[in-house]
C-alpha cells in the first residue's frame, strides 16, 4: 500500500529527510522510530499527502478519504463540541448513518456524555481521545498515526491498545512513537530514522 | 451538490466559531467605528466628500484585514486545517466557505459602518454601495486566499497585509470610482471582473496553498 524509494524533504535549506526506503503491503503494521527531529512527522505528513517530498518516489495507494490521521494536535475545533466537530467530518466524509456512528465512537472512548461539552473544556487526555473518533469515524483503510500515545491518560492509552489489536491486519497502519515497546508485538516492518 | 453542500458545512461552522469565540466582528466595529471618529475629526473643515469616500475605502479595507487575519486562526491554532485538507471534500470548498464566512462578517460590521459613514461624513449612493459589495467580494476572495498563504508562515501577521494591499489597488480604485463618478457602470464592470477573474484564480491555486 505504501511504497517509498529514496523519499528525501528539504525545507528551505534545510533537509529534514534523506533516502527513506519502505515498503508496506495492505494489512501491514509500519513502525517509525527515531528521535526528535529525525523526520518522522514529515515521512508521515507526506504518507498521508499533507507534504510533498522533494526527493525519490512516494506511492501510496489509497485515496485520500480512506486515510486517517492521528497527528500530535487532535485536529478538532475547541469552540465546538464533540457532536459538533464529529458531524461536520461526517458531512466531509459523507458517512451513511453518521448520527448512530459518531454514537457508537462516542460511546466506546468514554465521551458520550460530554458530547455537548466544547473542546475547550475537555482534558488533553479527552481531547486526545476524540480525535481518535475523528481518525476512526469513517473506517479508514490506511492509518497513521503520529505518537498516538502522547497526552492519553492510562485508560486512553488501554483504548488505543485494543483499537489497534482488534484493528491490527484489518487495517493498514504507520505508526511513528518514542515507545516502540508498546506496539512492537503488532509491527510487520520497522524504520528507524 | 456535495460541493455545495460541503462549502455549508463548513461555512456553518466559520459562523458557529464566530458566534462562539466573538473574536473577529466586535473587533471589526471597534475598529471602523474608531477609524470614522478619526477621520472625522481629522479631516479639514471644507473637505471634499470626494475626499471622505476615499476614506471610507481605506476603512473598509483595513476593517477587512481585521476578519482576514483572523480568517484561519482556529485552523492554525489546532492544524484543524490538516484535517480539512484530508477529508475528500474539495480543497477549493474550504476556500470558498471561509471567504463567505468573512464576506458575511464584512457585510455585518458595513450595516453598522455605512450608515456611520453617512452621519459623520455625506450619505452614500446606490452606486457607491454597490461599488462596496462588489469590492468585498473581491476582499474577501483574495483576502482569504492570501490568509491561507500566510497562515503557514511565522511571519504571517506581516506578510498578510504585505501580500492583500497590493492586490486591493485595482479594488480601491473601482471602488472609489464607482462611488464619485456620475456614471459608474465602467468601474462597477470593472470590479465584476476583477471579481470574477481572482475569484476563478484563487479557487483553481488554493489546492497548492495548503498542500507543504
Amino acid at each position: 500500500m505504501i511504497s517509498a524509494h529514496g523519499v528525501g524533504r528539504i525545507f528551505g535549506e534545510k533537509r529534514v529527510l534523506r533516502g527513506v526506503d519502505l515498503e508496506l503491503p495492505r494489512g501491514g503494521f509500519g513502525l517509525v522510530t527515531g528521535p526528535n527531529g529525525a523526520g518522522k512527522t514529515t515521512l508521515l505528513r507526506m504518507v498521508a499527502g499533507l507534504a510533498i517530498p522533494t526527493e525519490g518516489e512516494l506511492h501510496v495507494d489509497v485515496t485520500r478519504d480512506r486515510v486517517g490521521f492521528l497527528a500530535h494536535e487532535p485536529l478538532v475545533y475547541r469552540e465546538l463540541t464533540a457532536l459538533e466537530n464529529l458531524e461536520l467530518y461526517g458531512k466531509l466524509y459523507r458517512i451513511p448513518e453518521r448520527k448512530e456512528r459518531i454514537g457508537m465512537l462516542l460511546e466506546r472512548v468514554g465521551l458520550w456524555d460530554a458530547r455537548r461539552a466544547r473542546v475547550n473544556t475537555y482534558s488533553r487526555g479527552m481531547t486526545q481521545r476524540l480525535a481518535l473518533c475523528r481518525v476512526l469515524l469513517h473506517d479508514p483503510d490506511l492509518l497513521i498515526l503520529d505518537e498516538p500515545y502522547t497526552a492519553l491518560d492510562v485508560q486512553g492509552a488501554e483504548l488505543l491498545d485494543a483499537q489497534l489489536d482488534e484493528l491490527h491486519g484489518a487495517k493498514t497502519f504507520l505508526v511513528s512513537t518514542h515507545d516502540p515497546q508498546r506496539v512492537r508485538r503488532l509491527a510487520t516492518c520497522e524504520l528507524s530514522l | 451538490m456535495s460541493y455545495l453542500s460541503d462549502v455549508r458545512a463548513l461555512a456553518r461552522k466559520d459562523l458557529l466559531l464566530e458566534l462562539r469565540a466573538r473574536d473577529t466582528l466586535p473587533a471589526m466595529l471597534l475598529f471602523v467605528v474608531a477609524v470614522f471618529v478619526v477621520f472625522h475629526f481629522s479631516l479639514p473643515e471644507g473637505s471634499s466628500d470626494v475626499a471622505a469616500s476615499g476614506l471610507l475605502w481605506v476603512a473598509i479595507v483595513f476593517t477587512a484585514l481585521l476578519a482576514l487575519g483572523r480568517a484561519f486562526v482556529p485552523e492554525r491554532e489546532q492544524r484543524v486545517l490538516d484535517a480539512l485538507v484530508l477529508s475528500p471534500a474539495d480543497r477549493s470548498a474550504i476556500w470558498l466557505a471561509k471567504s463567505i464566512a468573512t464576506f458575511a462578517f464584512l457585510a455585518a460590521a458595513e450595516v453598522v459602518a455605512l450608515p456611520l459613514f453617512a452621519l459623520f461624513f455625506h450619505g452614500l449612493s446606490g452606486q457607491a454601495i454597490a461599488g462596496v459589495a462588489l469590492a468585498d467580494v473581491g476582499i474577501c476572495a483574495v483576502g482569504t486566499f492570501v490568509g491561507a498563504t500566510a497562515v503557514a508562515t511565522r511571519a504571517r501577521e506581516l506578510l498578510l497585509p504585505l501580500l492583500f494591499l497590493p492586490l486591493a489597488i485595482p479594488l480601491i480604485i473601482g471602488g472609489v470610482g464607482a462611488s464619485v463618478v456620475a456614471d459608474p457602470g465602467r468601474y462597477l464592470g470593472f470590479l465584476a471582473l476583477y471579481d470574477l477573474l481572482f475569484g476563478l484564480l484563487c479557487w483553481a491555486a488554493f489546492e497548492y496553498v495548503v498542500v507543504e
